[in-house]
């Protein structure tokens, strides 16, 4: 049962082979004997859970059921959900116990029906590749423990991967859906910005931040965004848009798909192996029917300069609410407010966080906002430009999400430059605003390695369709780590 | 370009966090390794290029001009530090 696809486990609960609270103990029990190694989820509460789930059962017998009624599903934490603890991985949050729901947590949770099994570890506030710079731990990736998940959405990848739950959900800022879904082996996606509501999403760029799914393949992804969508007039940059079926389109044959391969994610700066087992899964799609024609993405050396100024920009003014006086941490001494205020920054951030912070402040300041922070912003219209270019003669581009395989832990934590660079291929994909996944598409020395698919504005359909084709024809995504129990 | 250990502290106060002298040495370090990475875009010539603040070309929503929250101050206030009497307590900020 734990290896079923969201459809089949949707078939079992509907023909009641099996109820929500059996399904959902089936998880809770996992979770108890393997997350204590594993350290996916920092938030359990197994009486929450099996309410929700008597809730669904209730709504099944009543005939009342949505098509995800009673599936249970993990929540990265940096969703708030009402009565829970919802920390963003961070001290400064440990104790915040959340009096209302995001968006996405009422629509998935109240609208649609699922149970919530927990709350799953992330790198603090989101920032980080790998899952190290949680307060709450680091987490091990289920196919290799000496190594990280990925990150920031570490803790939801791991528990995906050991399936410690069905499917989960993820934020993606600058890769923090699609990386960790490469180095764990699933289908993760992020949205077009403003498709998914940001409301009650604990803001780290509010330009770029945007939530999405991770599962075990592209037709769990699709059923799982069918709930997440939607306007939302609680987030000013939610967009009034047709809701679409992304299950819809699932099965469309690709004859006649135009891939544009990006010569700059072709040339250096990419493992070898991982390399080749990119290029191995687009000659599957040319066997699939679709033809391959190279473009150019010229300014996208560009994005991780101008990311790590726009996303820290961002974050020192988001996180500036964290001041000790309406929630979150406190220091236990201080003098007067400003003293508070220091002391309760300084002890309730951890390292990542205040560099961005002071970066952030920094490019904002006096005397440097031109040459940072409004320079960036015009390499980032260089950079959506260059996408804007490709989509005249290609349907999706395709390349690596991660230029490596899961790094070990600790491999890269004291280096923040190299740590920022193995986001080398996801983060344009933000700046732009565009959607993009990451499906698996082989291994290398035993570790998954994942193959990015980047949509034009609105195609999340379109792309899960070209993943999904992919995954019918083969079964990387349905490898499962060895050795978990 | 490289940050002065004074430009540090001073960032870190604008930043109100608290940053003692061995901290800013190493956070001065870090920094400047990433200003490092950041100092490619020095080399682009963007004259011309409207500044992208958004990936949607889109303006902000206007409402009509009335109560639509509901008053929730007790659930709020029970998650903060200290409150009084519906108020958030600080230190004395006015003699």
């Amino acid at each position: 049962m734990i290896n079923k696809s969201l459809k089949e486990l949707a078939q079992a609960l509907a023909a009641k082979q099996i109820s929500s609270v059996e399904l959902s103990t089936l998880f809770l029990d996992r979770i108890v004997r393997l997350n204590p190694d594993i350290n996916a989820f920092v938030t359990v509460d197994r009486e929450k859970t099996l309410a929700m789930a008597r809730a669904a059962d209730a709504r099944i017998a009543a005939g009342t059921a949505g098509p995800l009624t009673g599936i249970p599903v993990a929540q990265k934490d940096i969703f708030c959900a009402e009565g829970w603890t919802t920390t963003c991985g961070s001290k400064m949050l440990a104790n915040f116990v959340s009096p209302y729901d995001a968006t996405v947590i009422r629509k998935m949770h109240s609208e649609a029906g699922m149970v919530s099994l927990g709350k799953t570890n992330m790198d603090e506030f989101a920032m980080g590749s790998s899952n190290e710079t949680s307060y709450f731990g680091q987490v091990k990736n289920p196919w290799d423990r000496t190594r990280v998940p990925g990150g920031s959405s570490g803790g939801s990848a791991a528990a995906v991967a050991a399936r410690l739950a069905p499917a989960a959900t993820g934020t993606d800022t600058g890769g923090s859906i699609r990386q960790p879904a490469a180095l764990c082996n699933l289908t993760g996606l992020k949205p077009t910005y403003g498709v998914v509501s940001r409301y009650g999403m604990i803001a780290f760029a509010s330009s770029l931040d945007q939530g999405g799914p991770m599962a075990a393949s592209a037709e769990d992804c699709a059923l799982l965004l069918n709930t997440m969508v939607g306007f939302d007039e609680r987030d000013s940059t939610s967009l009034n848009r047709p809701v679409d079926d992304y299950a819809r389109d699932l099965d469309k044959p690709l004859n006649g798909l135009r891939i544009g391969l990006p010569k700059e994610f072709f040339g250096e700066g990419c493992d070898a192996e991982v390399m080749a087992a990119v290029r191995a899964a687009i000659a599957e799609y040319e066997k699939l029917g679709a033809s391959c024609v190279e473009v150019s993405l010229p300014n996208s050396h560009l994005s991780v300069p101008a990311y790590y100024v726009i996303a820290p920009a961002e974050a020192s003014s988001n996180l500036s609410r964290f001041d000790g006086v309406r929630y979150g941490y406190r220091a236990p001494e201080y003098g007067n407010l400003d003293d508070m205020y220091m002391k309760t920054r300084a002890q309730g951030f951890g390292a990542e966080v205040k560099r961005r912070i002071l970066i952030g402040a920094y490019v904002l300041s006096h005397g440097y906002y031109d040459a940072y922070y409004l320079q960036a912003q015009r390499i980032r219209r260089l950079i959506a430009n260059d996408f804007v270019e490709a989509f005249k003669s290609c349907d999706v581009i395709m390349g690596p999400t991660s230029p490596s395989t899961a790094f070990k832990l600790g491999e890269k934590a004291a280096d923040p430059v190299q740590m920022y660079l193995s986001d080398i291929y996801t983060i344009a994909v933000n700046l732009a605003g565009l959607p993009g996944m990451s499906i698996p598409c082989g291994f290398v020395g035993g570790l998954p390695v994942g193959l990015q698919l980047v949509g034009n504005y609105f195609a999340e359909s379109q792309l899960l369709n070209v993943a999904h084709r992919y995954q019918q024809a083969t079964d990387w995504h349905a490898r499962r780590p060895g050795a978990i129990d | 370009m490289s940050l002065t250990l004074e430009q540090v502290k001073r960032i870190a106060h604008l930043a109100r966090i608290e940053i003692s002298d061995d901290e800013a040495l190493t956070t001065q370090g870090h920094l400047n390794g990433i200003f490092q990475l950041i100092e490619q875009m020095q080399a682009v010539d963007t004259a011309g290029v409207e500044p992208m603040a958004h990936a949607q070309d889109v303006s902000q929503r206007l409402r009509e001009d009335a109560v639509t929250e509901v008053d929730r101050r007790a659930a709020f206030q029970a998650v903060a530090p200290e409150t009084e009497a519906g108020l958030y307590l600080v230190p004395k900020v006015i003699e």
